[in-house]
């Protein structure tokens, strides 16, 4: 493989890893609220179909990233109004609705499967693709891959440095004492499901628009749960969670590379892969020893280190809120 | 400031948790709200602060009414509250949790945050690494800067529920010398709300007494521990009387017993309890007694000592196996700890029975499970779930699944909740075992009850205990003096 094949592989992984990208921002932002969006699946399914054929008959892609959007954000709306107002399992409404999507995917679909329609194309940046290496790394990529890199900072930036974004954690981690500060908790978690269940929308538009062109039945199955997976390796952090979803693809890669390699052995094998190497990493990363090495390192790594190196689900996720 | 309660009523179904509550606080005070758990202070001090609204009722801040729809409402109007488990965010590091909800500002701005922060803790002499998260510190600090965050959005009245649980004796007098400098000093309200009476004695100006939901007394303080004992039991009714049953040998010893949590210790206590006894462990809630039960029960792991029952040694038994020997423990928390929310009566008495078979035999365990309901007279059919039952009728219900004979059966609260009736009902069947030569230990929040029930008593007081008083020789001034730690 020479330096140019490389790039194009390295290339390919960020594109792959694009839209998965974009679905763990809006999965996080969700469970970092409190609320588990568990449809992914479902909602990517129906999503990416309802993308193809807003696309595809309005000849607009913008239009179809739109209409895959306000699917995701009606998914996670129904998961909001089920837990919040009707007090129902976030697990049991989303494993419907998983299930629910993917059937009513294939079904609304059904005309619609196999025919070329209007894509999301590349985009060089004028000047920034002229840096070499780099250049065709990053500033020569498909628009998705563009938009994921922008959420995953603002979505960053958001948690992190914003009032509001404070606000969205404080829910996930304690809503009574939220509450106590003057937070409107049942509002926000509203607003954040619904926000992130439109991000996950567009990821699965992302695939049918851009990534893996046209619909077919079961087009991204599968996806979304991998997206789910992402999120906990990812430690419920946007960054973290980016670099899952590219460690994710590359493992994905080096499993094709690998296949060809070794045509003896089963396909399955190598797909296991990832899975593997992320229980692998949970489990070394939530182990006691972790701990021990960090304090055996000198006092300033300390924070850092366990900020990087720790993984706690938000203390409230799944959790109802009520006003006594 | 002026803040006037005014016959503030809060029900919660029948229980009356507050039931027409009157008072005044003025600035530059220290009050202390004392009472038993279930008294109603924590109910008060949840609507003076707005975290729940009354049933009926005003309270009037400097001669206005004000109802606050929530905490943040109240804290604006200058009233805020440090709960005993403060109300921040665990995960977030202190300027964080300083900034949640504190501007309408999009960005956060952390180094004014961290100034401020600062800033006040240097004022009430707190030291606080303003870099650190909150899920490292101790309970102390984080009350500490619960504080912190409370003063600087302007509090004028600070209400401290509990908060000397669980924080060391000098985070104790660092929390008190702050409490006296923002009262003497600052002229702000402070108002305590414990059930430690040394505490209110120690830090308070003037104590108000809760019981059932009223205000039955104040009086300033310092004043005799008895006076504020009696407030808060009411005084002591005559001992009905009764056969006594003990026999002469020991059922229970224990010898020199020690157990440690992080909220209280119990360093080395001794006794012994006759085959057919009853004893009363009474003091103020959390104050040892219910440690001594689990450690018993092997609930609570042990640091030394010896627990014998009937001969035997058992501190390395599990409570399972201790139950299997014939111990038997009832915690209060019927439907936490007892009984098992949405199964029926009869699926508890095949899970309680001694005996299983595969696969079970319902028609035979429903004819059983209606035999014991007739029995302890419960009210409800042997298809109710657990939850359907009323707290009398769980108690009953409960007791029908214990095994019969028992060596040694411990309670707590054993008729918390209950009417005359189903308390006396329960009593008859507890002393009814001591023929078998059943020991009894158990504690109460009522004093009465301990009294008026057991044959012995010992008060538990900061994990000591006393020595151990008989009760038909006793007096509320002995036990209030016992209550408040003196010999």
């Amino acid at each position: 493989m020479n330096n140019s094949e490389l790039i194009a592989v390295l290339a390919s992984i960020l594109l792959q890893a694009s839209p998965l990208m974009i679905a763990v921002m809006g999965e996080t932002i969700s469970e970092r609220a409190g609320m588990i969006n568990l449809s992914l699946d479902g909602t990517m399914l129906l999503s990416a179909m309802a993308g193809f054929i807003a696309a595809y008959e309005t000849g607009n892609v913008w239009l179809g990233f739109l209409a895959a959007m306000i699917v995701g954000a009606f998914f996670a709306l129904i998961i909001a109004f089920g837990t919040i107002n009707l007090k129902q399992s976030q697990v049991a409404i989303g494993f419907v609705l998983t299930i629910l999507g993917d059937d009513l995917s294939a079904f609304l679909g059904q005309n619609y499967t196999r025919l070329p329609g209007p894509t999301l194309g590349r985009y060089s940046v004028p000047i920034l693709r002229d840096i070499p290496i780099l250049g065709d790394l990053l500033f020569n990529q498909n628009v998705v891959f563009y938009i994921a890199v922008l959420l995953t900072i603002f979505v960053w930036w958001f948690l992190n440095k914003t009032q509001p974004g404070l606000q969205l954690r404080s829910v996930g981690e304690r809503p009574e004492a939220a509450f106590a500060r003057g937070v409107n908790v049942n509002l926000i978690r509203y607003a954040y499901s619904i926000a992130g269940g439109a991000l996950v929308g567009f990821a699965g538009a992302a695939y049918s628009l851009a990534i893996k062109i046209g619909w077919s039945e079961g087009h991204t199955r599968g996806i979304g749960w991998i997206a789910l997976a992402i999120v906990i390796f990812g430690g419920w952090a946007p960054i973290r969670g980016a670099f899952g979803a590219i460690l994710f693809g590359a493992t994905k890669t080096l499993a094709t590379v690998l296949q060809s390699k070794f045509p003896e052995v089963s396909v399955v094998a190598f797909n296991a892969i990832p899975w593997i190497l992320m229980i692998f990493v949970l489990l070394l990363v939530s182990n006691e020893w972790v701990e021990d090495m960090i304090l055996k390192l000198p006092k300033r790594f300390h924070r850092p280190l366990r900020k990087f190196l720790r993984v706690s689900p938000p203390l409230a996720l799944g959790e109802e809120f009520e006003k006594k | 400031m002026r803040v006037e309660i005014k016959e503030i009523k809060k029900y919660f179904g029948d229980v009356r948790a507050n039931d027409g509550i009157n008072f005044q606080l003025e600035s530059g005070n220290i009050y202390g709200i004392l009472g038993e758990n279930g008294a109603g202070k924590s109910t008060l001090m949840k609507i003076l602060s707005g975290y729940q609204s009354q049933d009926s009722g005003d309270i009037l801040l400097d001669d206005k009414a004000i109802l606050f729809d929530s905490p943040a409402a109240g804290l604006f109007a200058g009233i805020g509250m440090l709960y005993q488990d403060p109300l921040d965010f665990p995960p977030f590091n202190i300027l964080e949790n300083y900034l949640l909800g504190k501007s309408k500002n999009i960005n956060l701005n952390f180094s004014s945050a961290a100034k401020q922060v600062s800033a006040l803790a240097d004022q009430y002499g707190f030291e606080v690494d303003i870099k650190a998260e909150i899920n490292t510190l101790s309970l102390g600090e984080r009350q500490q800067l619960e504080l912190v965050r409370l003063l600087a959005e302007g509090a004028q009245l600070l209400i401290l529920d509990e908060p000397t649980t669980g924080i060391s004796a000098e985070q104790k007098e660092q929390l008190f010398t702050s409490m006296r400098r923002m009262a003497y000093d600052e002229k702000k309200i402070i108002v305590l709300v414990s059930h430690k009476l040394d505490e209110i004695q120690e830090l308070c100006d003037h104590a108000f007494v809760l019981r059932k939901g009223k205000l039955v007394g104040q009086s300033e303080v310092p004043c005799p521990n008895e006076r504020l004992v009696e407030m808060m039991f009411g005084s002591l009714p005559t001992r009905r009387e009764r056969h006594p049953s003990v026999h002469d040998e020991v059922m229970l010893e224990i010898k020199d017993l020690k157990v440690a949590t992080y909220r209280i210790q119990i360093d080395g206590i001794s006794f012994t309890v006759n085959k057919g006894e009853v004893l009363g462990l009474a003091g103020l809630e959390g104050s040892g007694q219910g440690l001594l039960l689990r450690a018993c029960a092997g609930l609570e792991e042990i640091d030394g000592g010896e627990i014998i029952v009937d001969g035997e040694i058992i501190n390395d038994q599990e409570y399972h196996q201790r139950r299997e020997n014939d111990v038997a423990f009832m915690g209060s928390g019927r439907l936490e700890e007892g009984l098992i929310t949405g199964m029926t009566l009869t699926e508890h008495m095949v899970l309680a029975a001694e005996e299983h078979d595969f696969v079970i035999n319902w028609k035979q365990a429903e004819v059983e499970t209606k035999s014991k309901i007739n029995t302890y007279q419960v009210i409800g059919q042997s298809s109710s779930t657990a939850d359907q039952l009323s707290g009398g009728n769980q108690q009953r219900f409960m007791f029908s699944m214990l095994r019969t004979p028992l060596k040694l059966i411990l309670l707590e609260n054993p008729t918390r909740g209950l009417d005359v009736r189903s308390t006396n009902w329960i009593w008859e069947q507890l002393y009814e075992r001591r023929s078998d030569g059943t020991a009894i230990v158990f504690l109460s929040a009522d004093l009465d009850e301990v009294v008026d029930r057991s044959d012995r008593i010992a008060v538990f007081s900061g994990g000591k205990m006393s020595r151990i008083v008989n009760a038909n020789e006793t007096n509320v001034d002995e036990l209030g003096h016992l209550i408040g730690g003196q010999e």
